[in-house]
């Protein structure tokens, strides 16, 4: 695999900028602050998202599970400055890399998207373009993100392609939307998505539309991704046992509220609240689990870990401390 | 769970037989094989459960067997009658005696959108003959089966919720009481709710004897529902056993790559080495 080196692609400026920060500021800093977050719909006057936190550091993976209408795509797209018209962040921040995006300016969202966060969603047809060549778009990507020369970005781009494990690169780079596969689209999509070598990937129910064999195929990716770049994830998905696959952290959302959070296994190994409770029941009558490995019998340690730990407003999860 | 089905050691005529079925789609240089060589049986009262992904041929299976698509080579023979051949007036008659009934995904494209609940239900049994007293009180029983409030009778298919729609569809193809029932992906556009509640009504169909063709991707819904597991892979049927076999102990290389990408709960890092030894496989 291709190592994805996110300096080498990131403008020397916004690595300088990042040096900065970084060396004014503890290095478990996360990436992303998601602080007490509530979102308003200004047109409905309602209230949609009633408060939700979490933080990712470098290679954390945080799972968002739900329904739809659950919230947790308002949530998305508020951390990605995409909310959309009359929804707004009535209280609470969020924090991409030490910064309040509450005081960005359309222009440095421009260069924060992409280069620190960024983001893939289920149906990736629809964010490429059908009449543009698919390896021409991740080199556009390259060159206004990076600054790229057209011949670099070409070579980024076909390198990437490769990272993301398609077969024949030299071949998709040529090719149109319609003569892919859809686990192949999404592929061209994270591609173009860690093009700048972004810090924190947001994929919002990013397998969904897929097969089975081609969704394990994509979060093997990322997992892969998030192992030798420091990837930050937020993973979205209606799907706990998705979530399981490889989150340390799983919010679970319903209608707008977290109803229950906390440590991936400690979540689904005693999960508190019904509609958890619910999701883990429906994976052991209608799940792969009951056939496969029988469960070991729960430690004290495990039934410690699960004991109830109310997630305040504010409160952050209790992380190791580096000493 | 019980392993006691009444056909279990009795060897009855099978409800559904499909022997070297191949399919093709196109003309010419076009001609694509959908199927290849698929054999199978159904018992009465038996649940199979095929499992497939895009383009394994699952649904081409379905269609075929319904008398929807034309086999190329085979036969399919439905409750002892031979309906390769059979024009839409035979497959017509065929339904109305209530042998096969189908459920597809989108329950929308078994509904009539026109109709109310309670004529989607009844009309078949008006058709037969029924009276019209009598079509209403079955039509209330099934309702109360696929547990859905009698209230919903007057409603049209587009008044209800996907999954009071799809609960309907199969309330609607079990009036005429099949002796086989076809799903196709019944449960994959519902949330989690739905979707346990019409796996929870296929059980209980499966123990009042109703033979279930259940076609999915998802082998986990449909090994908590079948007795066996058929595996379809690019047009072949590479795998078939009882379901706890297929799923415990998969023999096939792609039903092992299919049960280890299986998202569960209980699944992490390690199977990530493991799938990539099953691709290389498959893929070789």
């Amino acid at each position: 695999m291709t190592t994805l080196s996110q300096d080498a692609t990131r403008p020397a400026e916004a690595a300088e900028q990042t040096a900065e920060r970084t060396a004014e500021r503890t290095p478990r800093e996360p990436v992303l602050a998601v602080r007490d977050v509530r979102i308003h719909d200004r047109a409905g006057d309602r209230e949609m998202v009633h408060g939700v936190s979490f933080e990712l550091t470098p290679g954390k993976v945080v799972g968002i599970v739900g329904e739809s209408g659950s919230g947790k795509t308002l949530t998305c797209r508020a951390a990605l400055g995409i909310l959309p018209e009359h929804f707004e962040i009535s209280a609470g921040s969020v924090t991409i890399d030490g910064t309040d995006i509450a005081k960005l300016t359309p222009r440095q969202w421009t260069r924060l998207r992409g280069s620190t966060i960024s983001a893939v969603f289920q149906d990736p047809a629809s964010y490429l373009n059908p009449s543009l060549r698919v390896g021409a778009q991740i080199a556009e990507v390259l060159r206004v993100k990076t600054g790229l020369k057209r011949r670099d970005a070409r070579r980024r781009a076909l390198e990437l392609l490769e990272a993301v494990r398609l077969r024949d690169p030299e071949l998709v780079y040529g090719q149109y939307t319609f003569e892919l596969s859809g686990g192949m689209l999404q592929r061209v999509l994270i591609a173009a998505a860690i093009a700048a070598g972004p810090r924190i990937l947001i994929a919002d129910e990013a397998t969904t539309a897929l097969d089975v064999t081609v969704q394990a195929e994509i979060l093997d990716l990322l997992a892969d991704l998030r192992e030798s770049t420091g990837l930050a994830l937020v993973v979205v998905s209606h799907d706990l046992a998705v979530v399981a696959q490889l989150c340390d952290e799983v919010l679970v959302m319903r209608q707008g509220e977290v109803v229950e959070q906390g440590p991936t296994r400690a979540v689904l190994d005693a999960p508190r609240h019904a509609y958890t409770r619910l999701l883990v029941d429906e994976h052991e009558s209608y799940g792969l689990d009951r056939f496969l490995t029988p469960k070991t019998p729960k430690t004290p340690e495990a039934a410690n870990a699960t004991k109830p730990t109310k997630p305040t407003k504010t409160s952050k999860a209790p992380e190791e401390k580096t000493a | 769970m019980s392993t006691v089905r009444p056909h279990a050691n009795a060897a009855p005529a099978p409800v559904l037989e499909v022997t070297g079925l191949d399919v093709h789609y196109g003309r010419r240089r076009a001609r694509r094989r959908a199927l290849h060589d698929v054999t199978l049986t159904v018992a009465p009262g038996e649940t199979l459960g095929v499992i497939g992904e895009t383009g394994s041929g699952k649904s081409t299976l379905a269609r075929t067997v319904l008398g929807l698509v034309r086999a190329s080579a085979g036969s399919v023979v439905v409750g002892g009658e031979d309906v390769t051949g059979h024009g839409p007036r035979q497959w017509r008659a065929l339904r109305r005696r209530g042998v096969v009934q189908y459920v597809f995904q989108d329950p929308l494209r078994s509904l009539d959108p026109d109709l109310t609940v309670e004529d989607s239900l009844t009309e078949p049994l008006l058709v037969q003959g029924v009276t019209r007293a009598e079509a209403a009180r079955r039509a209330r029983a099934l309702l109360a089966r696929v547990r859905l409030p009698e209230d919903l009778l007057g409603r049209l298919p587009g008044e209800l919720s996907g999954g009071q729609r799809q609960r309907v569809a199969v309330a609607r193809a079990l009036i005429t009481q099949p002796r086989l029932l076809i799903l196709d992906e019944p449960a994959s556009a519902l949330d989690s709710a739905n979707r346990v509640q019409i796996l929870d009504i296929l059980k209980e169909l499966r123990a009042d004897g109703v033979a279930l063709v259940l076609i999915s991707h998802d082998l986990g819904s449909v090994a908590g529902v079948a007795d066996r597991i058929a595996v379809l892979y690019q047009g072949r049927l590479v795998e078939t056993g009882p379901a706890a076999e297929v799923v415990g102990r998969p023999r096939h290389v792609y039903t092992r790559l299919l049960v280890s990408s299986a998202p569960t709960l209980r699944t992490g890092a390690a199977d990530r080495s493991e799938r990539e030894a099953l691709r290389a496989l498959l893929s070789a």
